[in-house]
Formats: C-alpha cells, sequence, structure tokens
C-alpha cells in the first residue's frame, strides 16, 4: 500500500542536510509553502542552495531562511521584489550568493532534470551577460546557449489538494513553478490544504501525478508567505 | 509636442489586432489593455501560467493566488486557462505568442533590446522572464519615451546598457514616433503632430529614414 503522508513538519522535512539544494514552490507570494520553509528553519540545515523565482519578501518564510543564515546561494530569475529587503542586505554585504537565469530558461532546467535531459540549447540568453561562459551554437538560423539541467535534492512545494498516494492539484496561479520541481529534485515534499480519499480527484484534473512526490502533510490554513 | 503616456498607450492599443494572444511588460506596456477597442477580444498571457489574464478585481474580491508578473491582483476572462510555468514559457519560447509589447530602456538600428538593467555592472540584477519574451515571441514592440529624462536618446546604433536580446525588436512605439526597424535600418512611418523629422533626427542616436507615406500620430485620448 503506497501512504506517503506524514504526521508532523518536522518528519516532512527530516533528512535534509546541510549543503543541499532545495527547490521552493512560488511566484510572488503565491504559492510559496511557508509551513514546511518555516519547519527547514526549525531543522537546521544551512549552507543550503535554493532554487525559487524570487528572493523572498518580508521576514518570513524564504526571506527567514535567509536572515537565519542557512542559505549560501539562490538560484532565481527576479530576486528583487518589492520587501525583498533581506535578500538585498546579504547580497549587498557580499554575504550571499546569486546565480540569475531568465525565469524560462530557470523553469526548463528543472524540466530537463526531471526529464532526464542532459541539457538543452535555448536562444534566451544568447548574446546577453547571462550566456558568458556558456557554450554556443548556431541553429536554425539563430545562436542558441547550452543550458544544464538544474536537479534539486529537495523540493518544497504547496498544493491545494492531494490524495494518500501524493496526487496533487493547485489553486489557480499558485501551481506555477511546483509541478515542474515536484519532477525535479530527489525528493519532493508536499504540503496540501485538504487531503482527500484516494479517487476523490478527478484523474482528469491530477496537475501533479504522485509519481513525482515522496512526502505529504496536510496544513489546512497555510499563512500567507511574505509577512512584516 | 510629445504624446502623454495615455496617448501613447492608446496608440499602440490602436495596433493590437483582434484575437491575439498578448504579454503585455511591465509599466507602460500594462497600461495599454486599458486603450483596447472594447469590439477587440484579445487574449492576454501572464508568465506565471495565466492565458485568458482581465482586469484587476473589484475592491474585496482580491485572490492572493490570482496574481500577474508583477504580483498585482488579476482576474480571469471567461475562456481562460491556468498552466504551469513551464508550459506558460513554452508558450513564449515555442513562438506561441502572436505579440509581446515591452517597455525598453534602449532600442539599437538594428533591434537588440535593452530593459533589464540600467548598470553596467549588474548591481542587484534582476531578469524575470524579459529574455524569454523578447526572444520567443512572434512579435515585439518596444515602448518607451524617445529620449532619457536628461534628454540622451534611447534609440542607438548600438545599445550601451546591458542587453536583453539581440535583433529582436519589430517596431518601436515612443512620444513622438512610430519606427519600424527593417533590413534597411528605421523607418519612421508616424511622428507627434507638429513634430519635423529634423527635430526627430536631432533628438535620436542612430539614422532614421522618413517614410514615404508617413503621417503625424492620430490622438485619440
Amino acid at each position: 500500500m503506497r501512504d506517503i503522508r506524514v504526521s508532523s513538519l518536522a518528519e516532512a522535512v527530516d533528512g535534509i542536510r546541510d549543503g543541499m539544494t532545495i527547490l521552493i514552490s512560488g511566484f510572488g507570494n503565491a504559492g510559496i509553502p511557508v509551513e514546511l520553509i518555516h519547519a527547514v528553519i526549525d531543522q537546521g540545515a544551512k549552507d543550503l542552495t535554493i532554487v525559487c523565482n524570487n528572493a523572498g519578501s518580508g521576514r518570513t518564510d524564504i526571506a527567514g531562511l535567509l536572515a537565519a543564515g542557512r542559505v549560501r546561494k539562490v538560484i532565481c530569475s527576479y530576486p528583487k521584489s518589492s520587501g525583498a529587503v533581506v535578500f538585498e542586505r546579504l547580497y549587498a554585504a557580499g554575504r550571499i550568493e546569486l546565480e540569475l537565469v531568465p525565469q524560462g530558461t530557470l523553469s526548463e532546467r528543472m524540466r530537463a532534470a526531471g526529464a532526464g535531459v542532459g541539457g538543452f540549447y535555448t536562444p534566451t540568453g544568447a548574446g546577453t551577460r547571462l550566456a558568458e561562459g556558456k557554450e554556443v551554437r548556431h541553429l536554425n538560423g539563430r545562436d542558441h546557449v547550452l543550458e544544464m539541467p538544474l536537479k534539486g535534492d529537495v523540493a518544497l512545494i504547496k498544493a491545494e489538494r492531494a490524495d494518500r498516494w501524493g496526487n496533487l492539484t493547485y489553486n489557480l496561479a499558485a501551481r506555477n513553478f511546483a509541478p515542474t520541481m515536484a519532477m525535479a529534485a530527489d525528493l519532493t515534499i508536499v504540503q496540501a490544504r485538504r487531503i482527500v480519499e484516494l479517487g476523490a480527484l478527478d484523474p482528469e484534473t491530477i496537475v501533479t501525478p504522485s509519481i513525482f512526490v515522496d512526502r505529504l502533510i496536510e496544513v489546512p490554513n497555510p499563512e500567507p508567505a511574505g509577512r512584516p | 509636442m510629445t504624446l502623454t503616456r495615455e496617448q501613447l498607450a492608446a496608440r499602440v492599443a490602436a495596433d493590437v489586432p483582434d484575437g491575439a494572444f498578448v504579454n503585455l511588460g511591465i509599466g507602460l506596456p500594462t497600461l495599454v489593455a486599458n486603450f483596447v477597442p472594447a469590439d477587440r477580444e484579445v487574449i492576454y498571457h501572464s508568465e506565471n501560467g495565466i492565458l485568458g489574464m482581465g482586469p484587476a478585481p473589484k475592491k474585496g474580491e482580491e485572490n492572493p493566488d490570482l496574481i500577474n508578473a508583477s504580483k498585482q491582483y488579476v482576474t480571469l476572462m471567461p475562456g481562460a486557462a491556468i498552466v504551469h510555468h513551464t508550459d506558460a514559457f513554452a508558450m513564449i519560447r515555442g513562438g506561441h505568442i502572436d505579440l509581446a509589447l515591452l517597455g525598453a530602456l534602449q532600442v539599437s538600428a538594428t533591434g537588440d533590446l535593452a530593459n533589464w538593467t540600467t548598470s553596467p555592472n549588474l548591481l542587484m540584477p534582476g531578469v524575470g522572464g524579459g529574455m524569454d519574451l523578447a526572444v520567443g515571441a512572434a512579435r515585439v514592440w518596444a515602448l518607451m519615451e524617445h529620449n532619457t529624462r536628461d534628454g540622451q536618446p534611447k534609440i542607438l546604433e548600438c545599445c550601451t546598457l546591458p542587453l536583453t536580446a539581440a535583433r529582436v525588436v519589430d517596431r518601436i512605439y515612443t512620444n513622438l514616433a512610430v519606427i519600424d526597424v527593417t533590413e534597411d535600418g528605421l523607418v519612421v512611418r508616424e511622428m507627434a503632430p507638429g513634430l519635423d523629422f529634423a527635430e526627430l533626427q536631432r533628438r535620436t542616436g542612430a539614422t532614421l529614414t522618413l517614410a514615404n507615406d508617413w503621417r503625424a500620430i492620430g490622438l485619440s485620448a
């Protein structure tokens, strides 16, 4: 029998070790797995690399992880959202590393990792500062940059509904990076607002199938992200 | 004379085709949606997974899980679809978006676009989806003030700011002119009412050609 439910947030994030790469779902404050991130803060792993579209805002969740000094490097497309004060201060002080990736390339690199693709060529970024040091090939009349897969040791995901196998649905634009990240990590940990009976999710509407999910915890009333 | 931001947005809106899939960049491009004629059905794409994005919600009806690329609250049009990020960017990178309207800091005579950082040293950079849109959309229109606040030209032979993408801009709309980027260089299609070509050229950092059938920009806003 497959039942990936765990009984606590601490159990959900058990085994995350220093130096790991963690993919974190969300775009702006939509889809950020706040409670799982707080569990990582409590758990204590440090020297982390986090992959997320934005570098947190306010003082909680991602910004809280940064402020706690647990993050060595951020890989993202847009770290300077309004309210990204914690990241800005760390970056200005030279205390955090930044790898800036065009947003579509960020997502596609994770998709490649999840789908077993060893790398891909894209015209995005060709001829710009973000292609410096990367292999370029002229394909179909256009310069393309070689981009490598981006794999996570762990993915932290926020979902709307789930079943005990780990099938997931999301809520509106809070879906964003989650389905791609779920397939791109060795250990995918999900907080869902509601866990329903197996079979209750319409197979036509399951967005992330259970094969990509490893641990599941119900968080019925998640806190909003990016609080001061 | 020069166009106001609203007049410029209205001028661009007049050219947005009926039935098109369109991505609006942050700032001035977002304003364009307010001026698209009501009898035109335009399907707006947002990079964070919305196809068929509607206007801002009424006060009290905001949903924190329904935001646009600028993290502002939005709504869904009837017919809207929600997709995940990789699919939202496949729409962009795969050439499925008919038209991207992008704000610009500089555009070159060959259609190079610089719109992501004013800092040559990339101090505190953030790129978002700008490079993907500039490269992937079937057509790219750049919207900007013709000159910087201190009067420097923003249309140049070569961009001096870090590039977003090379040779991607098809058309430039400014508060002074509508300019096509062609194989034969920059061709002025329209000028602000009362502006003469010599003055436009003086305020531009690249060689312009005035189209034989040029006309004054029609003002509806």
